[in-house]
């Protein structure tokens, strides 16, 4: 095959692009000065321990990973029905319906944390982990109905009816039929939710309380103040848990199935 | 009374749009029964009525003496073989087999047994341990016809089961359900648009019609004496002429008079006649006869076609012979293949 000069150069500028600014980033985490300084003068790994040591950190990150877990398992509970039930049924309206469920993703996250701010913590006073919960839990439920909806669009419903034919009852055709034909939309819905809600910042800004915060409204909250290369070596850190979240699901699901 | 029966069924879609209307229909024990119609003609909603995924707004669905038009699908037993096959894409030929009796807590060694033997008479042994995605679409059609042939259905419901498939597959698998159908003797519904389909394998056939059956015969008789200007349309029959009746004889308005021969239904004033039984009149024949110009003409293959316009409107009519746009030929309406439908 004949390469083309002009469309190679282009996508090694593009990528160039994409990875330049995360190699920098990585390295100024192994600086030894104690601002963020590129290219680095001396070699250091005690941003890393700072990161480990520092106890707003690890407990906003145990804050975060327990609040993404838990809206996202509320959100599929709540959202693999309502995108099952709109796939499903041809009642009128559903078009509206459907907007209204994804309206939070296109409502500015700002506005969102603003108005739950309002409503849950100034006139219901409820308590700030619940608070949190709450505003993750509508953050995340689009992507559920969303993904796990396009994957039911694909699904051939006569193959549910084959099931009640064959005397399954409507419940049980749903897990024994339906449900192990959407695991890879089902997977990906949780994949999205999940990274959504953990670097989530609007929401959490507003809703974070008195010792409870999330991981990114700490990180803010650090570089607003602090300029070292701690947050680099959290960036690092980051990258290498996705990149290895990433090498899990290859292996076990394929990457495809996140494309899906 | 008949096994299975439907008494005056009616279906609205969104209250306003009626698909069924009063439709009725009775079905002998392991009889082959087709509905036959043009899409859009409610030939699947009553599939679908039978089955249990649509409760009809009045009417009611008997079964061996039983009132089943309340039952729920799961409880039915009835087997079901869909266009798209519905084949469970995550289990194997094996599993989607024995799916039924799995729901159905039957013991492993009963559930190996009914599983290895209809897969034997499927031809299917082979592929058990194969998955719906590495076979071909015959062979998912036959799995299909095992997982609803295995539960031992009281009904066997096909809807449009061979349209996915090649013309030639599509000859080998009609052949194959007439031949399990009679062999387990089951009961069957078999819903298709395909005439040719139709007529081959069915031991009844139900020409419906925007809601309604217009003619529930044997195939032969359906094929011979249609009774309505819409069956015998669908049925192939391409030419129709107003009649008026005067004695023995039906007169065109143009004055043209033919004596009919075949039986018919008080009433029946429309002629009809296929293009394959036209003839070419002779010199000098005057009965029966229509004279017209020659259209434009296709070839068949076996024939040609000629388009002829007439005093009575434009025929189709199947010769060997070779005739000139424009020239006048005159055509010979036999009265023993000449039939009067209802319009």
């Amino acid at each position: 095959m004949r390469k083309n000069k002009l469309l190679t150069l282009f996508a090694v500028l593009v990528f160039a692009f994409l990875i330049i600014p995360l190699v920098i980033i990585t390295v100024t985490a192994f600086g030894g000065e104690s601002a963020i300084t590129f290219p680095i003068k001396s070699f250091s790994l005690k941003w890393f321990v700072n990161v480990f040591t520092m106890k707003s950190f690890r407990t906003s990150f145990l804050t975060s990973l327990e609040i993404a877990l838990l809206a996202t398992v509320i959100a599929m509970i709540v959202g693999i029905p309502a995108a099952y039930a709109l796939a499903r049924s041809g009642m009128r309206g559903k078009g509206i319906l459907k907007s209204v469920f994804l309206s939070p993703t296109i409502v500015p996250g700002i506005v969102i944390g603003f108005v739950l701010y309002q409503f849950l913590v100034l006139t219901l006073r409820i308590p700030v982990f619940a608070g949190l919960l709450a505003g993750h839990f509508m953050v995340t439920l689009p992507y559920i109905i969303r993904v796990v909806g396009s994957s039911l669009d694909q699904f051939d419903f006569s193959i549910e009816e084959a099931a009640w034919s064959l005397g399954c009852s409507k419940g049980s055709a749903f897990f024994k039929v339906v449900l192990p034909n959407i695991t890879s939309g089902i997977s990906a819905a949780f994949m999205l939710a999940f990274i959504n809600s953990f670097n989530n910042i609007p929401v959490s800004m507003f809703l974070s309380g008195p010792g409870v915060s999330t991981f990114p409204a700490t990180l803010m909250n650090y570089i607003e103040y602090n300029y070292d290369p701690t947050v680099s070596a959290v960036s690092v850190i980051l990258m290498a848990a996705t990149v290895l979240i990433m090498v899990v699901v290859d292996k076990t699901l394929g990457i495809a199935a996140l494309a899906k | 009374m008949a096994f299975m029966t439907l008494n005056n069924i009616d279906v609205f879609y969104d209250k306003k749009k009626q698909v069924l209307k009063g439709l009725n229909l009775e079905v002998e024990e392991g009889e082959l029964v087709s509905l036959l119609g043009p899409s859009g003609c409610g030939k699947t909603t009553t599939l679908r009525v039978v089955a249990g995924f649509i409760e009809p707004q009045n009417g009611t669905f008997t079964l061996d003496g039983t009132d089943l038009t309340k039952v729920p699908v799961h409880k039915r037993n009835f087997g079901l073989v869909f266009q798209s096959y519905a084949l469970f894409p995550h289990l194997s030929v094996y599993d989607n087999v024995a799916f039924g009796l799995k729901i159905r807590k039957m013991d492993k060694a009963e559930i190996d047994r009914k599983v290895k033997n209809i897969l034997e008479i499927c031809d299917l042994t082979e592929f058990a341990s194969r998955f719906p995605h590495q076979m071909s679409g015959g062979q998912r059609q036959r799995v299909a016809l095992a997982r609803a042939l295995v539960i031992e259905p009281k009904l066997l419901l096909l809807d449009e089961p061979l349209s996915n498939l090649d013309a030639k597959l599509r000859i080998n698998m009609r052949v194959e359900i007439k031949r399990l159908q009679k062999k387990l003797g089951i009961t069957t519904l078999f819903v298709t648009h395909d005439q040719e389909e139709c007529f081959s394998i069915s031991d009844k056939v139900a020409v419906m019609n925007q809601g309604i059956i217009e003619q529930y015969d044997t195939p032969e008789h359906i094929y011979r004496h249609p009774k309505t200007q819409f069956v015998a349309r669908f049925i192939g029959f391409e030419n129709f002429l107003h009649f008026r009746k005067e004695g023995n004889l039906y007169c065109t308005d143009k004055g043209a008079v033919f004596a009919v021969d075949t039986d018919s239904e008080e009433g029946a004033l429309m002629g009809t006649i296929r293009p394959d039984d036209i003839e070419i009149a002779r010199e000098g024949q005057k009965d029966n006869v229509l004279v017209g110009t020659v259209g434009v003409r296709t070839f068949l293959g076996k024939s040609y076609q000629y388009e002829v316009n007439t005093e009575a409107g434009k025929f189709l009519v199947n010769t060997n012979s070779q005739y000139k746009e424009g020239e006048k030929i005159s055509l010979y309406l036999p009265p023993e293949k000449l039939i009067l439908v209802k319009e």
